[in-house]
């Protein structure tokens, strides 16, 4: 008799991210509730975002010519969205010319059946990547476990994440909810499970916390046979790739290993080398707020005898297509990633990156995200919601998004959407009302009935209310209806007042 | 075919677009590749590079190369150092008197073995005062991308005839290169990292020193 082994109990070969799906992510007034009473998180965006803020201001002030600089560089992005077929076609063609494989991918479902394949043709079972949104947006990683590979961040900050089961709550510095004792503990506890533990007596200053990243990972950047990134830009006349980074990891990833793939939206493509001279000026000063990032790699298919000698471009859609098609929101799709605008919102500010529930946090989230995703859940309703409208952002972006502009057109189309799935429920309401105020003697009753409900309630505001008010009121203290209403106050004080005639209001109208 | 559907949903999503021309569709009021109002480039240069917490130092002359090299690497204690095949040996003569061992690349040097050395010496071709970047395009002097970026320190060096102004001269210098295929690397004082509580730490994964030294 033979006995057939079971199957070992699957062991993950990195840390299992948070349970859920970010998808499922309640909408915004709901989840935005979780983390306004983390006072630890709200003060590190405080001082995070304050920070950011005042040095992005000093360096871009530097600059005579930075309405000019950001002039182009909507102009450019412009040009580029209005014209992407042309610019990818002449993109592909100048990548497969310098010895670049070019595959491209509609979904995200492509896109990670691809690199995966790429991976397991390799025959390795670990990758080292750069920090990149669009692997983020399509859960690279998690495929690449599924498929029994272990995806290392190298960006110090999305190691903390990544070694925390965590999830970033910060394009730029997606580790800024965490302290320095909680990375410490992170560190000791998870780098021995997987590779170069940390020192045992590892204090808790940002320098040795850095330095125990450095070993756990030069081990890695040492054995990695193939290197994952994404690109902040692609240039459509040369074929060249630039990688925008400070640690040094993004230059390890690009050149140690034999095999590169580097997974890039379609709408990160520019026309020209030239026209980097504009967006290497606009992106550093707007989002780290330094004059230049320490390290910028540009690359251009294979250099033979320097870094990979197999180079794979996967150009991703998955949704950018449907973006393009609204020539509103298509603006959207200029933006560079910067963050400034997250960091200038005083929504994000005090809330964060994950009650966004999305890869893409803060106004540009609240525009981009509903757009690439579409509205049917929750969350992507809610989003274009998430602004006070203040317009501090659009004053902010490097590229001229006018973000407050798009959320309200963002809006209209939730609205529209609802109003074609739910015809009847927005009809009802404007009708009630309608006949209410289509009397004055109807309205007036109404009023009588709300100012009685202020004598039994006795307080002069309302808190959160049941549905329909919920969606209101749970943000919002709502003022209770005076006890006199003003058609009452108009008529009683006839005889003080010079301005009223002797007619009852009522009856003036026509 | 996945290059075909993208291609079309980008066609179908742009049909409001009717000029065929992108250039004189959407104009862009820019000039390329200008200097801008700076007064004294090389000054400016090395206090920005300075700013990013690099050491500089100038060189009179080609002749003072040799002994501020050696000067550097001993006062990093590097005991060391990788030479790109295009370096002028005499820049790392005086060092290796000096006890210094001298590597080559070549062969090509093994991750591991480059991992094991103290620094490396490049020259570079372009260098931009208003930010304080030098650019390398990894031509002979320079080397391959790997050598100045695994071991600790990076020793380079830099004429005052190639610091331009800013960003758009020196893309204009550097838009050759790039189009005969050459990587491009800017450098930006020594790798750097605000990730942990916003506090600013020299030295991740790239070289922990940036040690450059202008000549002219
Ligand atoms: S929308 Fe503008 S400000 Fe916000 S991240 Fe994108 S480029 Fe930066």
């Amino acid at each position: 008799m033979t006995t057939t082994a079971l199957p070992h109990p699957t062991r993950r070969l990195t840390p299992a991210p948070p349970p859920g799906d970010l998808l499922d992510t309640p909408k915004f007034p709901k989840s935005v509730k979780r983390y306004l009473g983390n006072s630890q998180l709200r003060a590190n965006l405080r001082h995070a975002t304050g920070t950011i803020r005042a040095k992005r201001a000093r360096v871009t002030a530097e600059l005579s010519n930075w309405e000019q600089l950001r002039q182009a560089g909507e102009a450019i992005k412009n040009r580029t969205a209005r014209h992407l077929d042309v610019y990818l076609e002449q993109l592909e063609a100048n990548l497969i010319a310098n010895g670049a494989q070019v595959h491209w991918a509609s979904t995200a479902a492509e896109a990670n059946r691809i690199v995966v394949d790429l991976v397991k043709a390799k025959g390795v079972s670990e990758v080292v990547k750069v920090k990149s949104m669009v692997t983020q947006e399509i859960e690279l990683n998690e495929a690449l476990e599924a498929a029994g590979v272990a995806a290392w961040e190298t960006d110090l900050a999305e190691l903390i994440v990544q070694l925390g089961h965590d999830r970033p709550s910060h394009i730029l510095v997606p580790a800024i909810h965490r302290n320095r004792s909680e990375v410490r503990e992170i560190f000791l506890q998870e780098m021995k499970l997987y590779g170069r533990a940390a020192p045992k007596d590892l204090s808790d200053n940002p320098p040795d916390l850095a330095g125990a990243a450095r070993a756990h990972l030069r081990e890695k950047f040492m054995r990695a046979k193939v290197g994952i990134s994404g690109a902040n830009f692609m240039v459509a006349d040369s074929g060249t790739l630039v990688v925008v980074e400070s640690e040094g990891n993004g230059r390890m990833c690009l050149t140690l290993p034999e095999t590169l793939i580097s997974v890039v939206g379609i709408e990160k493509t520019v026309p020209t080398l030239e026209d980097l001279e504009v967006f290497l000026q606009l992106l550093p000063r707007s989002s780290t707020g330094e004059r230049m990032n320490p390290y910028t790699s540009m690359w251009t298919g294979v250099t033979p005898g320097d870094g990979p000698q197999e180079v794979h471009v996967v150009l991703v859609d998955n949704g950018r297509t449907k973006v393009l098609a609204d020539p509103i929101g298509r603006q959207a799709l200029r933006c560079i990633r910067c963050s400034a605008c997250m960091n200038i919102c005083p929504v994000y500010e005090r809330v964060g990156g994950h009650a966004y529930g999305s890869v893409y946090p803060g106004p540009i989230g609240a525009i981009l995200t509903p757009q690439l995703r579409g509205t049917a859940s929750a969350i992507d309703q809610s989003l274009p919601y998430a602004s006070s409208l203040c317009g501090a952002c659009a004053d902010v972006c490097p590229v001229r998004i006018p973000i407050p502009e798009l959320l309200v057109h963002m809006r209209h189309r939730v609205v529209e959407e609802r109003k074609r799935k739910h015809p009847g429920l927005e009809r009802t309401i404007m009708k009630v009302g309608g006949w209410i105020m289509g009397r004055g003697s109807r309205f007036g009753a109404v009023e009588k009935l709300a100012g009685k409900a202020r004598g039994i309630l006795r307080k002069d505001k309302l808190g959160p209310m049941p549905w329909p008010a919920s969606p209101w009121t749970n943000a919002r203290d709502l003022p209770l209806p005076p006890a006199q209403s003003f058609r009452d106050w108009w008529k009683s004080g006839q005889a003080d007042n010079p301005f009223v005639s002797s007619q009852p209001a009522e009856e003036a109208r026509p | 075919m996945s290059k075909s559907d993208i291609l079309a949903r980008i066609r179908n999503s742009l049909i409001d677009v009717t000029q065929d021309d992108p250039v004189l569709d959407v104009p862009v009021d820019w000039q390329y590749g200008q200097a801008t109002a700076v007064a004294e480039p090389i000054e400016l240069f090395i206090e920005r590079v300075i700013d990013y917490k690099a050491t500089v130092v100038r060189a009179a002359s080609e002749k003072d190369v040799p002994r501020l090299v050696a000067e550097g690497l001993a006062q990093a204690q590097a005991t060391s150092l990788v030479v790109p095949a295009g370096v002028d040996p005499a820049w790392v003569a005086q060092a290796a008197q000096a006890g210094v061992e001298l590597v080559q690349d070549d062969p090509p040097l093994s991750h591991q073995r480059l991992n094991e050395i103290s620094a490396v010496i490049t020259a570079s071709v372009v260098g931009m005062a208003e930010t304080g970047t030098i650019a390398l395009d990894h031509r002979g002097d320079q080397g391959r991308r790997e050598l100045s970026l695994v071991p600790d320190m990076h020793v380079c060096v830099i004429r005052t005839d190639q610091i331009v102004t800013d960003v758009p001269q020196a893309m204009a210098r550097l838009a050759p290169s790039l189009r005969q295929h050459q990587p491009v690397t800017w450098i930006s004082g020594p790798s750097a990292t605000s990730d942990i509580e916003l506090s600013r730490v020299e030295g991740v994964h790239g070289p922990r020193t940036l040690h450059v030294i202008v000549v002219g």
